[in-house]
């Protein structure tokens, strides 16, 4: 069901575990399945300079919150802003088409996280 | 790598007696049992012992078995047959809300064409309430469909008191025993149900073959018309080299009954208490005695299904989850969400369900590997943690 990539990210995922001291946190829940991924990211000088997560989800969620965080860390926050779904998706070398929505939660937390960390500091 | 099948409820392997026989009835055997000539007379000889075969596990006349191509279709026959034969008395089933989709979505189909249909809740061990069913029996009832055991949990039904509620009303009765032939006793007469429904390959049979036993006297409508074989209740040229295969599966069933109920039962056992004694915070679904004996059912906190199935696979171990991750329509299981398990626990839900290709060395790689599996979804959960947010 899965290609090769998606199941190493799954079975090695990168970058999880939580911030203590993050910069801005962003959860998401998944409307059509009810999952949830939370982001956490430490920004530096505008940049992504650490990101993790944490996941309840299937295996294209643990893969897409891997994915994410692989492609997130050392962009810009505004590079950051720009990464969507269809990136973490395509990195992946592809979903099956009824699991593109786990992918959703991935940019979308990393969003959530970003916005989280502006309006703490005003930006 | 070992492999680990812990999926019996969803399909079986051939037993090989079985195969043997339907390699050499194949080999020698492709008569129209319909056909006079010699050819024919002989497939006919096969598929009537069979029948037999088939009848006997379950306490039925030979007369009473009609064969069909899987126990989804014996459903439909069941329901809607009943449902056309005595439209005229009234428009109104009663079933539970935990019943296979074979039938659930066989009375859906009947609720878009004129009939009513009531889901009798269940309790959160899955059991129906024979008064909930005293209750919901209307004037124009005209069918009480109950499964024997659930596919899901295990949980056993009280079919006598159910079907002899529907007696008193004149109201017929029918339950799906797909996942109780061969595995526990299944009498038709001590259970009083008019219709039963069976599946092949759940009992080391072929697939894409199944049967409904008809009490003798009951009327049904054909769901398919044709050249009028299985009395002109489905017709259709018989699958014979199904039929026999499924035929001998009904008789090593039978046969080994008692022995392979006892040996699942205490590998089951020593499952469900190896993870109850390894795993924390893991809740045993279903009915503590009355189940099936082969079946273990849990749900692990803050761990989603597909994860642990595939982490299972990856390790050999096949089994199942009624998580909505797992699913292709993406909803939870409806048998979980019917006795009451909150969505994170119908997320984490396991199912194993035990058989021939189990042994005890099985079982305790199971109980080897599933707790580190568990321990490193959990790891990342952010349910299991809550460190900040
Ligand atoms: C309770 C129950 N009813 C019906 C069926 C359907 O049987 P079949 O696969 O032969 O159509 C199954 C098996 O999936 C089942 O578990
Ligand atoms: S997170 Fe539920 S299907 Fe992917």
């Amino acid at each position: 069901m899965y290609n090769e990539t998606v199941m190493d990210h799954f079975q090695n995922p990168r970058n999880v575990g939580e911030i203590a001291d993050a910069s801005g946190v962003g959860e998401v829940g998944n409307v059509v399945c009810g999952d949830i991924l939370r982001v956490y990211i430490k920004v530096k000088d505008d940049r992504l300079e650490d990101v993790k997560y944490m996941t309840f989800g299937c295996g294209a969620a643990v893969a897409s919150g891997s994915m994410m965080t692989t492609l997130a860390k050392g962009k810009t926050v505004e590079e950051a802003m720009q990464l969507t779904n269809k990136d973490v998706a395509q990195a992946l070398g592809g979903l099956p088409p009824q699991k593109m929505h786990c992918s959703n939660l991935a940019a979308d937390a990393l969003h959530k996280a970003i916005e989280d960390w502006q309006q703490k500091t005003g930006q | 790598m070992r492999k680990v099948y812990l999926d019996h409820a969803g399909t079986t392997p051939l037993h090989p007696e079985v195969y043997s026989l339907m390699c050499e009835f194949m080999k020698n055997n492709f008569g129209n049992p319909s056909s006079i000539h010699s050819y024919g007379r002989e497939a006919k000889k096969w598929v009537d012992e069979a029948r037999q075969q088939v009848a006997d596990l379950i306490g039925a006349d030979r007369e009473e078995i009609i064969f069909t191509g899987s126990g989804t279709e014996a459903d439909n026959l069941a329901i809607i047959g009943t449902a056309a034969a005595r439209r005229k008395k009234g428009n109104h089933i009663i079933t539970s809300s935990i019943e296979h989709p074979a039938v659930l979505n066989t009375c859906k189909y009947l609720e878009k064409n004129g009939f009513e249909v009531t889901y009798l809740p269940v309790d959160g061990y899955g059991l129906v309430d024979p008064e909930e069913l005293r209750r919901a029996i209307r004037h124009e009832t005209i069918l009480v469909t109950i499964m024997h055991a659930n596919n899901e949990i295990g949980t056993i039904e009280p079919i006598e008191e159910l079907s002899s509620i529907a007696r008193e009303y004149g109201i017929l009765f029918h339950t799906d025993a797909v996942q109780t032939a061969g595995k526990i006793p299944v009498n038709v007469k001590d259970l009083g149900v008019d219709l039963l429904t069976l599946s092949s390959h759940k009992i080391y049979g072929p697939k894409g073959v199944g049967a409904l036993y008809k009490r003798k006297g009951v009327r049904l409508e054909p769901v398919i018309h044709g050249g009028g074989q299985e009395k002109k209740m489905r017709s259709g040229t018989e699958n014979t080299a199904g039929i026999v295969g499924f035929g001998k599966a009904a008789e090593i069933a039978a046969r080994d009954l008692e022995s392979e109920y006892n040996r699942t039962l205490e590998l089951r056992d020593r499952l469900v208490q190896g993870i109850n004694d390894r795993i924390p915070d893991v809740k045993y679904n279903g009915h503590p005695e009355r189940r099936l004996p082969h079946n273990a059912h849990f749900s692990f906190s803050y761990v989603e299904g597909e994860s642990m199935l595939l982490s299972l696979d990856m390790k050999g171990i096949a089994a199942s989850s009624g998580s909505a991750c797992s699913s292709s329509n993406l909803k939870g299981s409806h048998v979980l969400e019917a006795i009451g398990l909150p969505y994170e626990l119908i997320h984490g839900s396991l199912r194993m369900t035990l058989g021939r290709m189990n042994d005890a060395a099985d079982i305790d790689y199971v109980l080897e590997v599933l707790p580190e599996i568990v321990a490193r979804l959990r790891s990342f959960s952010p349910l299991a943690n809550k460190l900040t947010v």
